[in-house]
């Protein structure tokens, strides 16, 4: 038996959706590798594993990042938002979850998680983007259906849903 | 009264699932099976001499290690030739595991099943073949040369040659006033989906029994090709076609050898196993398209009209020809797009090289044809001095003309007559969305500004819709709850919606009742799959017939208990009501419980159905010999011949003076699809496939160097346009429906893509004054065609 043999696993622990997950891989699990296939949540998707095509984006600390780019025990204790911390519930939907809905800003839905997680960190850092702002924020991420014209119709419309919310919720 | 659904910009039925995180494409299924990984030839072309497998298997986690020498039975066997063609006189096809030669790097050697994907690629990694290297052909100029040969016993390495002429092109084109000639060239490109491919398979060993799940464009067709391989009964195999991340023509492929080894290795082992394929495999292994040489010669009159149009060109299939010739097929045939050719004659000769194999990607050979054509448009009326849309209107087939029989023979076999289309409203739709006319003043402004413009225009017909035929199913649940099946599968197009949407207004329910399933062959056995711009067409008349077939039985039985004609019955939101007279009404539900004669009674619904209920005939059957239980029905749609969508497109671009960076600065497109059955679908249609013809049009090819590596076998490598590089699209619509389907249908899945790369060719050649021949073009190529073309150099920095 060799070295791979008795590859060594570690217990990782991240805050996933504001939830504790634990569970183990080895040192070279990919992050995005460990949210789906070892915490089962598959809304991260996997386009390139090479952090091109910004599938695999989810939300480190707050932040965006490819998962695909990230080993899972180095996000060891550090809080990991998926889409589906953003709303998992088909019959409530997020703000740019709805816009995206609305604006037919999805076809095979492959890329989408990633545009979702994207464009949700990002109106938080410009609430009120014009639609060239809007293009130049998704511009890191990839989608082979939709031509990008209605992902940027809905990152606009995301931010006025934003702000009807918050006006119902006055 | 129920509102019309069809024609209505509804919301995706699909989308809350799919933006939640709640979608199932193939990877997320499958928790815990054994992962299957390839190895793969690192050489173009070579013998496999030997394969050393021992270091791999001392890996702990490591299940089974796989050669061609294991494969048995029909598995060990070439796969199929799909699509058989007489012209197709040498179809090769290679092995699910290569036998003893290899012919292009990624063809898959040896599979390793193990614990987990890292632990199968590591022993991937220690799996030692030893190649006895040869020459590889590659690229159109060396297979046409022929110094070597893919395959030993194809010779000239022609896959097939066909020819069709209509008229006499020989004496028309010597009767010509004027003649051209021009050689053009068109690179590979290919699909690229987000979701690469992925086969998960389940053997049921207590049942004999395999199901199958494929991210594919045809799961009936996996279904049918697994069974004879693994000789199943075919009753004994299911496959279900998951939520599918794009294919765009690569899916429609089948069965790949990934498709037959996993499921036979999941019987072999008695374990689920499973296969997603990673994006380095999707490059070297999965299916690319485009790339072909071409020579037209034009003859035409003074006015610019054809008068022979005589097209040769050289279609580079790769390694093998699983899927036939159907691409070349259509650049043949679809070039004519809107025009009548005169006399016309084209031959191609589709040619092996040790490159990954050619099958269709949107737009299917279209894109090529359309650019020959269009270029030859642009030389006439640029050799004529005559404004580029005089030159193609005065070619144009007329509204009056139609149907128009072309003369030859489409892919389907079957004569290539255009249905319907109004090409003359078209362009005049697009000339004022582009401001055609006013151009000339634009570009006066911009050159005063330094800065250098052109516009382009391309016009395409395109065969959507083709046959044989789909089926659909509908059934009323006792809950009021519809459920529709049909076999096609989807992988973005909204199919869930688009089909819901036509049973709706079809059977006079609310579409949030409606429920579609697609690609599930528990559910439709009977399909064909999802190409060809056709699910519309073809599965939205299927559904539409098996409602109507649902929709009559309902009238009937509805008809009976209030004891009224049935031709006096409507059904509005799920309600059979009296027309004129809405007091005396009946559910669809409960006609469902009707329809259905019970002994049980397992609900309160149920009841009213059981043998002591309600009146009966004692002297009939509970069941009429003419009838069946329950309220559903199944028809199939097959039509005699594809529908034929049509469009034109038009761009400005600017050529930047001292980089030679191309930038599109609008984009306008007419589309004529037939009646729209979700106009936001459709124009989602028309964005992704423009999308897509602008990556052909300045990014994507594939760089093979002459050892036939491929040297951008990833996004870094291989330019998918971003959002950066994508224009917003100006769209209008025409709606010339088809007369040949009842809803009118036409398909639109590929227009978008068609005419791109003809329109961005034309584009720029219209900034810069020089003919464009060579498609895609870079930066560097315009700089390298305009240092050709001027006897100044041009400035090479900054010339200030
Ligand atoms: S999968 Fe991570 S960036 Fe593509
Ligand atoms: S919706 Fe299919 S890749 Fe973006």
């Amino acid at each position: 038996m060799t070295d791979a043999a008795t590859e060594q696993l570690l217990e990782i622990t991240l805050r996933v959706n504001g939830v504790r997950r634990t569970a183990s891989a080895p040192a070279r699990r990919l992050l995005s590798d460990f949210l789906r296939h070892d915490l089962g949540l598959t809304g991260t998707h996997v386009g390139c594993e090479h952090g091109v095509c910004g599938a695999c984006t989810v939300l480190l600390d707050g932040e965006p990042a490819r998962a695909c780019l990230v080993f899972a025990v180095t996000a060891q204790a550090h809080e990991v938002t998926t889409v589906e911390g953003i709303g998992h519930d088909p019959a409530n939907l997020s703000p740019v979850q709805q816009a995206f809905a609305e604006c037919h800003a999805l076809q095979c839905g492959f890329c989408t998680p990633g545009f979702i997680t994207t464009i949700t960190a990002y109106l938080d850092e410009n609430p009120q983007p014009t639609p060239e702002e809007a293009r130049e924020a998704i511009s890191g991420n990839l989608c082979r259906c939709t031509g990008y014209q209605n992902i940027v119709k809905a990152v606009v419309r995301a931010s006025e849903i934003v702000r009807e919310r918050e006006e119902e919720t006055r | 009264m129920t509102t019309r659904q069809v024609g209505e910009p509804v919301q995706r039925r699909e989308d809350p699932r799919l933006l939640t995180g709640n979608g199932r494409y193939l990877d997320d299924l499958g928790l815990g099976a054994l992962q299957a990984a390839f190895v793969r030839s690192p050489h173009a072309h070579a013998r496999v001499v030997d394969i050393d497998i021992t270091d791999a298997w001392e890996l702990d986690g490591v299940e089974a290690i796989y050669t061609w020498e294991d494969l048995d039975g029909r598995v060990g066997e070439p796969l199929p030739v799909l699509i058989p063609h007489p012209a197709l006189t040498h179809p090769r096809t290679g092995y699910c595991l290569a036998k003893s030669e290899v012919n292009h790097v990624g063809e898959a050697v040896v599979m390793v099943v193990a614990r987990d994907r890292y632990v199968a690629e590591d022993a991937c990694g220690r799996i030692h073949v030893t190649y006895e290297t040869l020459k590889p052909v590659v690229g159109l100029e060396n297979a046409r040369a022929a110094t070597r040969l893919v395959h030993d016993d194809a010779p000239g390495n022609v896959a097939a040659n066909l020819l069709q002429e209509v008229g006499d092109v020989d004496s028309a084109m010597a009767a010509a006033p004027n003649t051209l000639t021009l050689e053009l060239e068109i690179e590979r490109s290919a699909c690229m989906p987000m979701e690469g491919k992925g086969v998960y398979a389940r053997w049921d060993a207590d049942d004999a029994s395999l199901r199958i799940y494929s991210s594919t464009q045809t799961s009936t067709g996996v279904r049918a090709a697994v069974a004879a391989k693994l000789e199943m009964p075919l009753a004994k195999v299911e496959v279900v076609t998951p939520d599918v991340g794009g294919g765009f023509g690569v899916k429609i492929m089948h069965p790949w050898p990934e498709e037959v080894l996993v499921p036979w290795a999941a019987r072999r082992l008695g374990r689920d196993v499973k296969w997603t394929e990673d994006r380095r495999e999707h490059f070297v292994s999965s299916a690319h398209e485009r790339g072909q040489l071409q020579e037209v010669t034009v003859g035409f009159d003074d006015d610019g009209r054809l008068l022979a149009l005589d097209v040769r060109f050289w279609h580079d299939n790769g390694a093998y020809t699983p899927y036939g010739i159907i691409v070349p097929i259509i650049t043949a045939t679809q070039l004519l797009g809107p025009y009548k050719p005169g006399a016309y004659r084209v031959e191609f000769w589709s040619l092996y090289t040790n490159t990954v194999l050619v099958t269709p990607y949107r737009g299917a050979g279209r894109p090529q044809g359309c650019y020959a054509m269009e270029r030859t448009m642009d030389a006439i009326a640029a050799h004529l001095g005559l404004d580029r849309t005089e030159v193609r209107s005065r070619n144009f087939i007329q509204p009056d003309e139609m149907p128009y029989d072309q003369g030859l023979m489409f892919q389907d076999g079957r004569p290539l007559k255009y249905d319907s289309g109004d090409f003359p409203a078209s362009l005049a739709k697009l000339k004022d969305l582009v401001g055609w006319d006013d151009f000339a003043a634009y570009r006066e402004q911009a050159a005063r500004e330094g800065r250098r413009v052109g516009l382009g225009i391309g016009c395409y017909v395109e065969g959507t819709g083709v046959g044989p035929y789909e089926g659909g199913h509908v059934q009323v649940e006792t809950s009021g709850r519809v459920n529709v099946a049909t076999g096609l599968t989807t992988q973005g197009q909204g199919h869930q919606t688009v089909l819901a949407q036509i049973v709706a207004d079809q059977l006079g329910v609310r579409l949030e009742d409606v429920h579609v399933t697609t690609g599930d062959t528990r559910r439709m056995a009977y399909a064909v799959g999802t190409f060809a711009s056709r699910g519309a067409v073809m599965s939205g008349n299927a559904v539409a017939l098996a409602a109507k077939v649902v929709r009559d039985k309902a009238l009937r039985i509805a008809a009976d208990a209030l004891e009224v004609s049935a031709d006096d019955l409507e059904i509005v939101d799920g309600v059979i009501s009296v027309k004129g007279a809405p007091g005396t009404s009946i559910d669809l539900k409960t006609i469902a419980v009707m329809s259905n004669p019970l002994r049980y009674a397992f609900d309160t619904a149920a009841q009213a159905a059981t043998q002591f209920a309600g009146t009966f005939d004692p002297d009939k059957p509970p069941v009429a010999d003419d009838d069946e239980p329950g309220l559903e029905g199944q028809d199939f749609y097959s039509p005699t011949q594809a529908t034929f969508a049509n469009g034109m497109h038009a761009a400005v671009v600017e050529t930047d003076p001292v980089t030679a960076e191309i930038r599109i600065l609008r984009y306008c497109v007419i589309h004529d699809c037939g009646v729209m059955v979700n106009p936001m679908i459709v124009e989602g249609q028309v964005h992704g496939g423009v999308a897509q013809g602008v990556g052909g049009a300045l990014y994507e090819r594939m760089v093979y160097d002459e050892g036939g590596q491929l040297l951008n076998a990833s996004f870094m490598d291989f330019l998918v346009p971003y959002a950066s590089e994508v224009p917003h699209v100006e769209t209008d619509h025409l709606e010339t429906p088809s007369p040949l389907n009842p809803l009118g249908l036409k398909g639109a899945g590929e227009a978008g893509t068609i005419p791109v790369t003809a329109v961005i060719a034309s584009a720029v050649e219209d900034a810069e004054g020089f003919p464009i021949r060579s498609m895609p073009i870079s930066p560097a190529e315009l700089w390298e065609l305009r240092r050709q073309h001027s006897s100044v150099p041009v400035a090479l920095e900054g010339a200030s």
